[in-house]
């Protein structure tokens, strides 16, 4: 039903967070959140605490489907780059190379222009790992998913377990 | 869109209830809230109008534990049930890793039943998925009510090929938990025999 599935090896992850942890340190951010379109965590960086990653992630995905649907209604492909100030702190929320979501939280100790130029200049670092990700999706799935050892060659009695 | 993270160890699957208006799948995800294992669920989110009809979807995270030592995350979502927001529904769909049609077993429910299995085949078919090769599970809820269709005549009008039907009053609880384990297995299933 799904497209391929994605996994994202360690490697993949440690590089991913590299970058975010640099972006963060350079907006003086509170938080850097990447998903992907279905709004599961890829990685993060800041401090998270008290807030429910499924629940940003999920309603972030949300968002930026919602907003595609109203771009394609006026002609546009999407709107890549989501904007939404509050009284005390603000979401940046973009678009990397169609599959990911990168969104970023911040208050007054930065500025949405210094967000904005940041991300911009990160995008084509984080671009490359992504797409490296889904083209080894794509190409080797099924090999893929053994060498990772999730679900390799489970028994029905261990999913019956699972759901006992 | 099945999310491996080798990383945290974590398998991230999507499953996406649909169904028309009123038809229970906003009950299934909350009883699976309210009554599922709070170290295992996380927080559900709502969108909902102010007379608590889905806007945009329902999503609650289920975690059922290890397998192989990797985590096994469910990302549960329900449509709109009102054609009104069709296009709600096809952005919500899209992802799926396994479907679970909630039927409203009331015969006056019937052609609204029928619209949305039409619906949910051609919405999945624009995503490039064919309901006859996924994961996907028949829910034949309101089985309490009175006017409710004998079952063995709704699955003749509404099952599409061998898929687990199961039934349910959503209300009370019966047949939540096992829809949910019956598409979580085949979804399972699924993956591994990729």
């Amino acid at each position: 039903m799904s497209d391929r599935p994605i996994v994202l090896l360690r490697e993949d992850h440690a590089r991913i967070a590299t970058i975010l942890d640099r972006l963060l340190a350079e907006t003086g951010a509170k938080v850097v959140f990447l998903a992907n379109r279905n709004g599961e965590q890829i990685a993060a960086a800041g401090n998270l605490s008290g807030m429910d990653p499924a629940s940003l992630g999920s309603l972030a995905a949300g968002n930026v489907a919602a907003t595609r649907g109203l771009a394609r209604l006026i002609g546009e492909q999407e709107f890549s780059v989501l904007f939404h100030e509050g009284t005390r702190d603000h979401l940046h929320i973009s678009l990397v190379c169609e599959d990911a979501i990168l969104l970023i939280q911040f208050d007054a100790r930065t500025t949405l222009g210094l967000v904005r130029l940041r991300v911009r200049r990160v995008s084509p670092e984080l671009e490359p790992v992504l797409e490296e990700i889904r083209a080894r999706s794509v190409a080797l799935e099924g090999a893929l998913l053994r060498s990772t050892g999730a679900l390799a060659g489970i028994t029905d009695d261990e999913i019956d377990a699972l759901l006992a | 869109m099945t999310f491996i993270n080798q990383a945290a160890r974590e398998i991230n699957c999507k499953i996406v209830y649909y169904g028309p208006g009123l038809c229970g799948k906003t009950t299934n995800i909350s009883y699976i809230h309210d009554h599922g294992d709070h170290a295992l669920r996380g927080r559900l989110i709502s969108l909902a109008t102010e007379t608590d009809r889905t806007l945009f979807f329902d999503f609650l995270p289920v975690e059922l534990g290890a397998i192989r030592g990797f985590r096994t995350r469910f990302h549960l979502y329900t449509v709109p049930g009102q054609i009104f927001y069709e296009a709600s529904r096809k952005l919500i769909l899209k992802g799926a890793d396994g479907v679970v049609l909630v039927a409203d077993s009331q015969e006056e429910r019937m052609d609204a039943n029928l619209e949305c299995l039409s619906s949910l085949a051609a919405n999945l078919e624009e995503h490039g998925a064919d309901l006859h090769r996924s994961p996907y599970v028949l829910q034949l809820n309101k089985r309490d009510l009175p006017s409710a269709v004998p079952a063995p005549e709704l699955i003749r009008l509404l099952r599409v090929k061998d898929e687990p039907v199961v039934e349910a009053v959503a209300s009370r609880g019966m047949g939540v938990f096992d829809t949910l384990r019956a598409i979580i297995k085949l979804v399972l299933l699924d993956l591994r025999n990729r």
